[in-house]
């Protein structure tokens, strides 16, 4: 299996998105997305600096895919699209239908996670397409996966989010500026005081869901490393960790050690947990509500411990 | 495309029963639209919706009095379960449904291969919220029409339709998806059902009420969604319209509870050429469906005969009112600052 890094969720401030990237040139990722999937009002870094960052990237021998915003909704949402679509260097992550029509029958493009593959037959019109990978939707189960696999005519490679936190939902709105009052087409870029987002509880102080501006994620961070094995048998051919504010690096690192088997799943778990800005969960892989997490690999000897 | 001013808006109103339906076309209703009884639709709530029986009669009852039936097909179809979801294409053909309304790329690839006669219509699940989306869509598998997600701004609206060739549907009342449809598994994150994979959100099954100390507690999954002090009417917990803590401060962090209603847009609807506006509420009653199609008949009727003149009559907007989730309105994305 490959190891992928997701495009980054949040806004982070220029230095910060450049000195991050500095830091997954030297890591041991294999494949990069970049881009703004989030929200278009987020400026900070624009095409051209994302192709520099997918330059400098590529120069360090990673394999690098350009990600297109989720929600398109203005002219100029689609002209930042096309610009991305007719980059004639790296490949593209389509993240809505909007632009598959753009790459479709020109060039190899990776199909989304939320293009809302559920089913053999619509895998195999995206391939058909030129889809060379599919990202699973997040809240579909291993059972599910193997089965749309066991009938799928073409097999492009398979994806998987299996570290961050969820991205649950997308909306018109903004749930930031909405939290300081502010509209948004006036949001005082207020997702940059938020590196991990903004966390929402219930009334009796639960997490249960992120804020991060238009995109409602989980608040438990979802987390497959101690999974790896059914990832594989299922078969997943990429592993996506998904940026955080701190950490991501070594949260890379113990993915790679676990999947070198250098670690094993429980100590692999053991150490991540130490590096998440939440608890795990993991109920979608299980075919479970997503919140739920499922230990399947308890830390092995103390229950037969006799002291 | 230039948009066809001339053009009759039409009502596309719900039915989540026979009764229901034949309420709708009594009062008014040019199209309905309903569901088969199982998880191939988006509103797979229990004693809801239509066995093949009724479907039938329905299709019989709309026809005769010139009236169509739009057919909701708009979950994604899991690996498991594809032929529930082909057979109720082969059935929809079969019994005369006027359009089904999709939203997998995969079922529509089937609908166009097996039924090539019968129209497809693009459903809100399908999250289709520009142009080339859609454009997609209709050169792939022909969709003569899309509904759009609740997300879009008028003026985006209106820049979206100068782009295609295929009849735009709005939502224009009834319960508000302040997501975009089809790109949201909130449900599932809590209860593990969603409307893409089992065709319901915040299902019955996983709510509890409970009368506590500090007030009357609505749950989902054992998730707190709200908790009402005795002066507050409880309604019901869809996980995105209740009362959480951010940063210290408790409110609806979401949504508030509250309906669409866009009754003062109409005018600008019908200069903007969007063939048909769509009640949302397949869950409610006959009763509530013959009310709100009766204001929006007379409301749509009083637009056609006279854009410039129209005003929307307090009398309708106390209808509406009255059976309004929450009794308050808003006209959500397609007044800006609502975003």
């Amino acid at each position: 299996m490959k190891l992928a890094l997701g495009p980054i969720l949040y806004y982070w401030d220029r230095d910060s998105m450049f000195k991050f990237y500095d830091e997954v040139a030297a890591s041991s990722v294999d494949i990069v997305y970049v881009g703004e999937t989030v929200c278009s009002r987020r400026y900070l870094l624009r095409f051209q600096d994302y192709l520099s960052v997918a330059e400098k990237l590529a120069e360090a021998g990673k394999e690098v895919v350009l990600s297109t915003q989720t929600l398109i909704e203005s002219e100029s949402d689609l002209k930042t699209l096309r610009r991305i679509t007719g980059n004639e260097k790296f490949k593209v992550e389509a993240n809505d239908m909007g632009a598959v029509r753009l790459v479709a029958n020109k060039v190899p493009f990776v199909a989304g996670l939320t293009l809302n593959v559920y089913n053999p037959q619509t895998l195999d019109m995206l391939a058909g397409l030129g889809a060379t990978r599919w990202v699973m939707p997040v809240e579909m189960s291993r059972e599910t996966l193997a089965t749309l696999l066991d009938n799928c005519q073409h097999k492009p490679e398979t994806e998987v989010f299996a570290y961050g936190r969820l991205p649950l939902a997308f909306s018109a709105r903004c749930f930031t500026a909405r939290h300081h009052n502010l509209q948004k087409d006036d949001c005082q870029f207020k997702c940059l005081d938020y590196k991990d987002g903004l966390t929402l509880k219930t009334r009796e102080g639960q997490p249960f869901l992120n804020l991060n501006g238009i995109q409602t994620q989980s608040a438990l961070v979802y987390n497959l490393i101690g999974e790896l094995d059914t990832l594989k048998s299922a078969g997943v051919d990429v592993v996506r960790v998904s940026p955080q504010g701190e950490h991501t690096i070594e949260i890379l690192q113990l993915f790679r050690d676990c999947m070198e088997q250098r670690l094993s799943p429980a100590q692999a778990l053991a150490q991540i947990e130490k590096l998440m800005p939440e608890a795990s969960c993991n109920g979608y892989w299980h075919g479970k509500p997503g919140l739920d997490f499922i230990r399947s690999n308890p830390p092995a000897a103390t229950a037969s411990n006799p002291h | 495309m230039q948009p066809d001013t001339t053009k009759k808006m039409d009502l596309v109103c719900p039915a989540g029963s026979l009764p229901a339906l034949k309420t709708a076309i009594d009062n008014g209703a040019d199209c309905v639209y309903m569901g088969f009884r199982d998880d191939t639709n988006a509103r797979n709530f229990a004693g809801l919706n239509f066995d093949l029986t009724n479907a039938r009669e329905g299709v019989r009852y709309a026809h005769a009095k010139g009236k169509k039936v739009l057919l909701a097909l708009n979950t994604f179809p899991q690996a498991s379960g594809w032929q529930r979801w082909t057979k109720a294409i082969d059935n929809a053909a079969d019994i005369g449904i006027d359009a089904v309304i999709l939203a997998d790329p995969g079922l529509m690839q089937y609908a166009t291969k097996n039924h090539p006669n019968l129209r497809l219509h693009l459903s809100v699940q399908g999250s289709a919220t520009n142009h080339e989306a859609i454009n997609f869509y209709h050169e792939m598998f022909g969709i003569q029409r899309a509904v759009l997600p609740r997300v879009l701004a008028l003026a985006q609206v209106e820049q979206l339709m100068t782009h295609t060739k295929v009849e735009i549907e709005l939502f224009g009342f009834g319960g508000l998806c302040v997501m975009v449809e089809g790109r949201c598994s909130l449900s599932s994150y809590a209860t593990g059902e969603s409307p893409n994979t089992c065709g319901v959100c915040s299902p019955p099954k996983a709510v509890r009420w409970q009368q506590t100390a500090k007030g009357l507690e609505s749950r989902l999954n054992g998730i707190l969604i709200d908790r009402y002090g005795e002066d507050e009417n409880a309604g019901y917990p869809t996980l995105c319209k209740g009362r959480f803590d951010v940063a210290g401060e408790t409110y609806y962090a979401i949504e508030e509870p509250t309906s669409l209603n866009t009754l003062e847009l109409l005018p600008e609807l019908k200069r903007l050429g969007i063939a048909a506006i769509k009640i949302e509420g397949r869950q409610r009653s006959p009763a509530y469906v013959g009310q709100v199609t009766k204001v929006w008949r007379e409301a749509i009727d009083s637009c056609n005969r006279n854009a410039q003149a129209y005003s929307v009559k307090p009398a309708w907007m106390a209808d509406l009112g009255n059976i309004s989730e929450g009794q308050q309105h808003t006209l959500g994305a397609y007044y800006r600052p609502w975003k």
